[in-house]
């Protein structure tokens, strides 16, 4: 009797034990996908010029253009990836080879770049950021600025192996 | 004493079109921009502001011009609308292709492009009708109502595509304008009884 009580305790365990365990294994495959990868934003790509130099600053600067690069799903920080950045600014219109610069993330996947003040063009004040080195899939972004009197903008990757 | 009249209901007019033109003339903005961008913007401006004096022509509220001249005027004020928007859509396209393109393929970002797209589209409509109205052979009454319709869609088209945009425009001198654009409108379509399937008889 005590045996019997002790079986079915056990069962009720181990009936649990596979309960648990099946709601891990439906909750496991969402935890695995994780971090999104960031898509590209329509018009992202416009007037885009590949190549764009690394530099320290591009023009006069007094605008700050930052932002994060990670990988997907696990959210690690991607260090030493190239980002492009142009924008309509106080010094060139966005497709003037002086409006584009590049520069590359820390080892904590940030960065950022000093830049001519964006002012809006085409409707919006906006800058365009790309990620297009090969390791990772290709990202433009078009953020947009909450207003145009702002003195900086971020915008973030979530990559994905390409 | 009509005389005067009529002049300050002229000068009112003149107001209208050139103050919203004159302060976009005078952006900020236009420093940081190349003349080709500058006339295009300006372009779009001037058009819109123009498409107040139409209704005032056809409802016979701008004095002084007498009514066997009224469509000619109104025809010719058309044409430099159309020229402007031509002119805008062109000048726009010259200073970023891509950004022009997607806002004619309905896939660009900003909320505004489809509404002045789809105003463009209804403009040039009307502007094929013009050059084509008598082999069309339409009923005047018809013509009306097509017409109506068409310029309809293209003001508040325009209105909203201008007032989503954070451009050369002065914010107030717009809102203005927009809102005497479509009042007019209303108030000459109005008039007009142009939905009634027969004309008044006066």
């Amino acid at each position: 009797m005590t045996s019997a009580m002790l079986d079915r305790r056990r069962l009720l365990v181990a009936g649990g034990a596979v309960v648990a365990a099946g709601a891990s294994g439906l909750l496991l495959p969402a935890m695995a996908q994780g971090l999104q990868p960031t898509r590209s934003m329509p018009g992202g790509s416009n007037n885009y010029r590949p190549g764009a130099p690394i530099v320290d600053r591009i023009g006069g600067g007094g605008f700050w253009m930052t932002g994060s690069v990670r990988r997907a799903g696990d959210g690690v920080p991607l260090s030493g990836q190239r980002i492009q950045i142009w924008a309509h600014t106080t010094e060139g219109q966005e497709r003037d080879p002086q409006s584009h610069g590049a520069t590359l993330t820390d080892e904590n996947g940030l960065f950022r770049l000093e830049m001519p003040q964006i002012v809006p063009t085409f409707g919006q004040p906006h800058a365009h950021l790309a990620y297009d080195s090969g390791t990772f899939e290709t990202v433009f972004l078009r953020p947009i600025m909450p207003s145009a009197r702002d003195t900086s903008l971020e915008a973030h990757f979530v990559l994905q192996p390409a | 004493m009509r005389t005067a009249k009529a002049t300050l209901i002229w000068v009112a007019i003149a107001l209208v079109v050139a103050v919203p033109v004159a302060m976009a003339a005078a952006s900020p903005l236009l420093k940081w921009r190349d003349a080709i961008y500058i006339v295009a913007g300006l372009a779009g401006v001037l058009g819109f502001a123009l498409m107040f004096v139409q209704p005032l022509l056809i409802g016979g509220y701008a004095p002084g011009v007498p009514r066997d001249k009224t469509r000619g005027v109104h025809r010719l004020i058309g044409g430099l609308i159309f020229a402007a928007v031509a002119v805008h859509v062109v000048g726009l396209w010259m200073t970023s292709p891509p950004d022009v393109i997607d806002a004619l393929l309905f896939r660009s970002p900003t909320l505004f492009s489809p509404w002045g797209v789809v105003a463009m589209w209804a403009i040039i409509v009307v502007a094929v009708m013009v050059a084509l109205r008598q082999s069309l052979g339409f009923s005047p009454r018809t013509w009306r109502a097509i017409h109506t319709a068409l310029v309809s869609v293209t003001i508040v088209g325009t209105a909203v595509h201008t007032l989503l945009i954070e451009g050369t425009m002065e914010p107030i001198s717009k809102a203005v304008l927009c809102v005497l654009v479509v009042a007019v409108t209303v108030k000459v379509v109005a008039d007009m009884r142009v939905w009634r399937r027969r004309a008044r008889r006066r």
